[in-house]
């Protein structure tokens, strides 16, 4: 490209992007069309796999009885760690872990150690899924059990200090300024402990991996994940083979809420239960296996210490958090980075203590580290309003971050004070009475409650490709992933509204290796990244057919500069005389083009001004290039309705406000925001699985037993965005929503709870027995 | 799952048959308890008899009462004008359970014998007395918020009817019709059909292998025409309750003439309350009376390491 393609002015929401579009996969997916990873039913000779895991949480096995299982009609193999085929590289080894880049330090089957309760032991291969699953059942395994650990909580477990959290992603230690002494002089102190249930993603289509060697050297798998460039490189590192070799397809995921970020051990038992019998294998993990198989959010307490003035300005914030981890990792969600950058404080501190114990590495989960930090920090704010007897977004507002306090850099655009007010108006805020326990519909208890929410854009680079036909069709293509969320709808807006085309005319295809690599859907960054990817692309695809155009002598635009030569609805026009010009079909038709490609690369902090360009420009001003803190912001409110007999917990009304730079669908967007609210909901009021303290075995591993929210508990929501233009970010000005749907519900749940009860519940989920003995005021 | 035959039976007689043929058969109703108990292999059946065809059927007015066919549907039962009417808190019982597609397969014969939620019995890889007798208890010390607390035993503290039809029938004195493999009738009071766990928690109720219940039927009185079920949980649907109470009150000229209560969720079996009862009945049927604090309402051999938190 040799000229800089101009975003967002010159592209103004005038167009399809941002309308309500209904989903191009809807009818797909309703008419049972739209293939999902476990539902390539046709290759030649497919068999399936069952995982045979472990009842008990510690030990070492001794042996297997396999006799009976093995006499089932139609078993082809039943797999375990003495007969596995070796890979080449497992992420057991700490620098083979970072090359393969899977999220967990042990993979199960590569030695006689049950490290945790639901570990695979061994992998049953039949020919049908009913008899595999009959000979697990009948295959025995004989362990030499021991006694396990099963949380942080537990007496004999050892905290410990992690140099390194996330393998270094995040720093498990930040001081900034001297938060201990300004917390001893502060006029107001507070100090509380938060502590998070285990929460599990729980997606509707499970973990599923279908496998197939299409040739010794030449895999295809079909596989439920959140990014098809991540496993491909997974694999085919841990197997010995070139990524070119290996073949990742993901066409349709039912959600992934963080658990699909990553490739789990299921996944290469697959490819190699495969390669084992040399058919292709299938597997779905069952919704038991759920549970033990791709992660969880962390049982964990937090510890936030709260400095203030007497009029609630912030001086001093400490963040401590305690949590589980696994045998091997150092993990846990950096819960104290939104304690950091939420308000202007001027001492910050932030430590983290962990306990191994015999689970498996728990991992992100939506908003992962926000939306637990923010129940802590937004909890705490609200107890200062009450103590100082300010309006809760007064508190908030006297603490109003004008640049990030983490990092000092301005912001790329905050719309938080517009979130605040229009959402106060939407809820009817200022009705509300400042005394808590007072309020009362009947014999319930009503409470108001809000909390602040912001989310980070992350960073994150993307490619896609546009490829446009003469006859006014087009093609767009990236390896994204479409976790349910409207991936294939919106970016269809964003390249017909670039190509000047009707959405019918374009067709988006995304989840393939083959095609240009995509970031993973995870951490909000698939529709800001692949949208500016799919823009980026389009530009370039307009760019080559400008030189055509100049250099065709029938071509009105003949001999134009290409600089000065714009493309406007698919026509391609000099800027300074539209009426000099022609379409794109014409100019195609006339130089013999039966189509025409371009490519693109969504970059991170690439917007219309964006820094890098102009440093690039003029190297001298490199210094005085801004660096901008990304972030979306927005608020949530909510009312609850508490039955002070029974304890019951209801929200009934629910407006969330957000800033998240531009939307690209009102529709999938109005829908992600309601969805991670109602997440946010679960975790606030029921969500929580239960590890047996002794045996570390989760009590309820099903969705009969852990439960999430059913529409009942749902009230009809308001969700509304505030228009923000933000210059930096990427070549399409958007944020992101997955995630920031979800930061501070569980706040504004348990500020409400706390409105309507005078009850402050700090443990999660606030169920009815932590209700109970409310007195009524 | 283990494999299994399955054979479709058109009378009481052929079940029974199959039954006393091949002891560890099990009849299937709607299927929905039984199949999920045989996925997580908790039960192991070689035959399945199907007795959908049976004519254990009709919602109708006896001279004892409105008998209700062990065949039929919570969904039917539910919405039948007849207990709408007369027996709201049954309606209201079988409404409140489960899920409308649940509702639509499941019989109230399945329903009386649906078995315990508790976490440890539900999952293979967990020791349990109810499943293997002598295996222990992990729930005792373990996660047990939503366990009995009323009649439990060392050998077990499980809510073992989990369920709501039962609570509501329990209050209103309905009994259960059952016949045996000689093709013998007999009758059994809803109170009387649930046992408590002692050392033998396996054990749940008096029904005798191979024999099916029939029937349930509710005497008509007052106080079930005025009766209500309440049902507390986490989520306002789709889940079992962690306590319920059903309450039948005959009241006239403001007076409590006669009282049913009975409680769910909190005892190892339906948990019929007669010193509430006693204490409501004559008693003026006011907020007074029903807020004002009593001496327990209801005793039971509570077992002392239950940390239940109800
Ligand atoms: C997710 C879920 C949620 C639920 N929530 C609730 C709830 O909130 N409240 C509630 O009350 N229930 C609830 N249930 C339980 C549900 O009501 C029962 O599963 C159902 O009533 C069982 O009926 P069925 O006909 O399907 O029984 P089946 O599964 O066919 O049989 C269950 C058992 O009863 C035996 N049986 C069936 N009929 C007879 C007969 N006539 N004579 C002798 N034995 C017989 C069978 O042999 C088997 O052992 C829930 C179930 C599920 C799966
Ligand atoms: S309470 Fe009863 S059902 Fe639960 S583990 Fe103990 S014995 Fe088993």
């Amino acid at each position: 490209m040799d000229t800089e393609p101009k975003f967002f002015e010159t592209n103004p929401t005038a167009g399809v992007v941002g309308k309500p579009l209904n989903r191009v996969d809807g009818r797909d997916k309703v008419m049972g069309r739209a293939k999902y990873s476990a539902e390539f039913n046709n290759l030649p000779g497919l068999v399936h796999a069952v995982l045979k895991t472990s009842d008990v949480a510690k030990g070492r096995i001794t042996g297997f009885d396999t006799t009976a299982a093995l006499k089932q009609p139609g078993v082809l193999a039943i797999i375990t760690h003495q007969n596995i085929p070796k890979l080449a590289k497992t992420p057991n080894d700490a620098e083979d872990k970072r090359a393969i880049g899977v999220h967990m330090g042990y993979l199960p089957l590569t030695d006689d150690q049950i490290y945790y309760a639901g570990q695979p032991v061994a992998v049953v291969v039949a020919d049908t899924l009913e008899r595999a699953q009959y000979a697990a059942a009948l295959l025995k395994v004989q362990v030499a059990v021991e006694k396990p650990l099963a949380s942080y909580e537990d007496p004999k477990a050892r905290l410990f200090d992690p140099t390194k959290l996330q393998e270094g992603k995040t720093a498990p230690h930040v001081v900034r300024g001297s938060a201990q002494a300004a917390f001893a002089a502060a006029p107001i102190q507070l100090t509380h402990k938060y502590t998070h249930a285990i929460n599990h993603h729980n997606p509707m289509e499970p973990g599923a991996t279908t496998a197939h060697w299409e040739a010794p050297d030449r895999l295809t798998v079909y596989e439920s994940t959140q990014g098809v460039t991540r496993t491909q490189k997974a694999l085919s590192t841990m197997l010995g083979l070139s990524a070119e070799q290996v073949r990742v397809v993901t066409k349709f995921l039912g959600g992934g809420f963080g658990c699909k970020g990553s490739c789990w051990p299921h996944t290469v038992l697959t490819v190699q239960a495969a390669k084992f019998v040399g058919r292709p294998v299938k597997l779905a993990l069952t919704r038991p296996q759920m549970f033990t198989s791709m992660g969880h959010r962390e049982d964990q307490t937090q510890t936030l210490r709260l400095g203030a003035t007497n009029d609630g300005k912030l001086t001093a914030l400490i963040h401590e958090k305690t949590s589980t981890t696994s045998p091997w990792d150092n993990y846990a969600e950096s819960n104290s980075k939104i304690v950091n950058m939420l308000y202007e404080c001027p001492n910050f501190e932030a430590s983290y203590q962990l306990a191994r114990a015999n689970v498996m590495t728990s991992t992100y989960t939506r908003a992962p580290g926000e939306a637990p930090g923010s129940f802590a920090l937004e909890s705490s704010m609200d107890d200062l309003a009450y103590q100082l007897g300010i309006d809760p977004i007064e508190i908030r507002l006297r603490n109003y971050a004008e640049k990030d306090p983490s990092s000092g850099q301005p912001w790329s655009s905050k719309s938080l004070k517009q979130c605040y007010a229009r959402g106060a108006e939407l809820f009817g805020w200022s009705k509300r009475n400042p005394k808590a326990g007072v309020t009362r519909n009947g014999r319930l208890l009503v409470g108001w409650g809000m909390a602040t929410a912001s989310y980070p854009v992350h960073n994150s680079q993307g490619m896609a490709r546009a490829r446009l036909y003469a006859d006014g069709h087009a093609v767009v293509q990236s390896g994204a992933t479409d976790l349910g969320t409207g991936t294939y709808t919106v970016m269809t807006q964003v390249a017909a509204e670039a190509l000047g085309l009707p959405v019918e005319k374009v067709r988006f295809e995304l989840g393939d290796t083959k095609l240009p690599t995509a970031p993973n859907s995870g951490g909000s960054v698939a529709a800001g990244t692949v949208s500016s990817s799919v823009y980026m692309a389009v530009q370039d695809l307009w760019q080559k057919l400008i030189k055509v155009a100049v250099l065709d002598k029938k071509s009105p635009l003949h001999r134009a500069k290409t600089a000065d030569v714009e493309v406007k609805d698919g026509r391609l026009q000099l800027k300074d005389n539209p009426k000099k010009g022609e379409d794109f079909a014409t100019l195609m038709k006339r130089a013999d083009m039966a189509d025409v490609e371009g490519n693109g690369q969504g970059r991170y902090g690439s917007g219309y001004e964006d820094a890098q360009t102009a440093a690039n420009a003029n190297p001298a001003k490199k210094d005085e290039a801004p660096h901008h803190s990304m972030h979306a912001f927005g608020a949530h409110f909510c009312e609850v309705q508490v039955d002070p007999d029974l304890g019951t917990v209801r929200v009934t009304r629910w407006v969330s406000v957000h800033g998240a730079g531009r939307i690209l669908n009102a529709k999938t967007a109005r829908s992600q925001i309601i969805g991670g609210s109602i997440f946010g909901i679960g975790a606030a009021l029921m969500e929580a699985t239960v590890r047996d303290q002794k045996l570390a075995r989760y009590t309820n591993a099903s969705l009969a037993d852990y439960h999430i929210p059913v529409n009942a508990d749902i009230p009809d929501m308001t969700v509304e965005f505030v228009e923000e233009h933000d210059p930096y970010i990427n070549a399409m000005g958007v944020k992101g929503i997955g995630e920031i749907s979800m930061v501070g519900v569980t706040a504004a749940v348990a500020n409400a709870v706390f409105h309507a009860t005078g009850k402050r519940v700090r443990e999660l989920p606030i169920t009815p027995d932590k209700i109970l003995g409310t007195k009524a005021v | 799952m283990n494999n299994f035959s399955y054979i479709q039976v058109n009378s009481a007689k052929e079940a029974t048959g199959y039954r006393q043929a091949t002891p560890q058969a099990a009849y299937i109703a709607g299927g929905t308890t039984l199949l999920d108990l045989m996925k997580g292999n908790l039960e192991e059946h070689p035959q399945l008899v199907d007795i959908n065809l049976l004519p254990f059927k009709g919602i109708e007015q006896t001279s004892d009462g409105l008998r209700i066919g062990a065949m039929e549907r919570m969904s039917d039962v539910g919405e039948h004008p007849l207990v709408l009417q007369q027996y709201p808190a049954v309606s209201e019982s079988l409404l409140l359970a489960a899920s409308p597609q649940l509702r639509n397969m499941a019989s109230i014969g399945g329903n009386m014998m649906q078995r315990t939620r508790c976490g440890y019995f539900r999952d293979a890889a967990f020791p349990c007395n109810k499943r293997v007798p002598g295996s222990g208890c992990p729930a005792q010390e373990g996660n047990n918020h939503n366990l009995a607390i009323l009649g439990t035993s060392e050998a077990c503290i499980a809510t073992s009817y989990p369920g709501d039809l039962a609570v509501a029938l329990a209050a209103l004195d309905a009994v259960m019709t059952l016949e045996n493999a000689k093709g013998k009738q007999r009758r059994v009071p809803v109170t009387e059909f649930y046992v408590l766990p002692g050392k033998t928690p396996q054990r749940e109720t008096v029904l005798e292998p191979g024999e099916l219940i029939v029937a349930v039927t509710i005497p008509a009185a007052a106080h079930a025409r005025r009766s209500t079920y309440l049902k507390v949980r986490e989520r306002s649907s789709y889940a079992y309750a962690l306590a319920s109470a059903a309450v039948g009150l005959d009241v006239q000229n403001g007076t409590i003439r006669s009282a049913r209560v009975a409680l769910g969720g909190v005892g190892t079996k339906p948990w019929r309350s007669p010193e509430a009862e006693k204490v409501l009945t004559g008693a003026p049927a006011t907020e007074a009376t029903f807020r004002a604090p009593r001496p327990r309402p209801c005793v039971g051999p509570s077992h002392a390491t239950t940390t239940a938190s109800k």
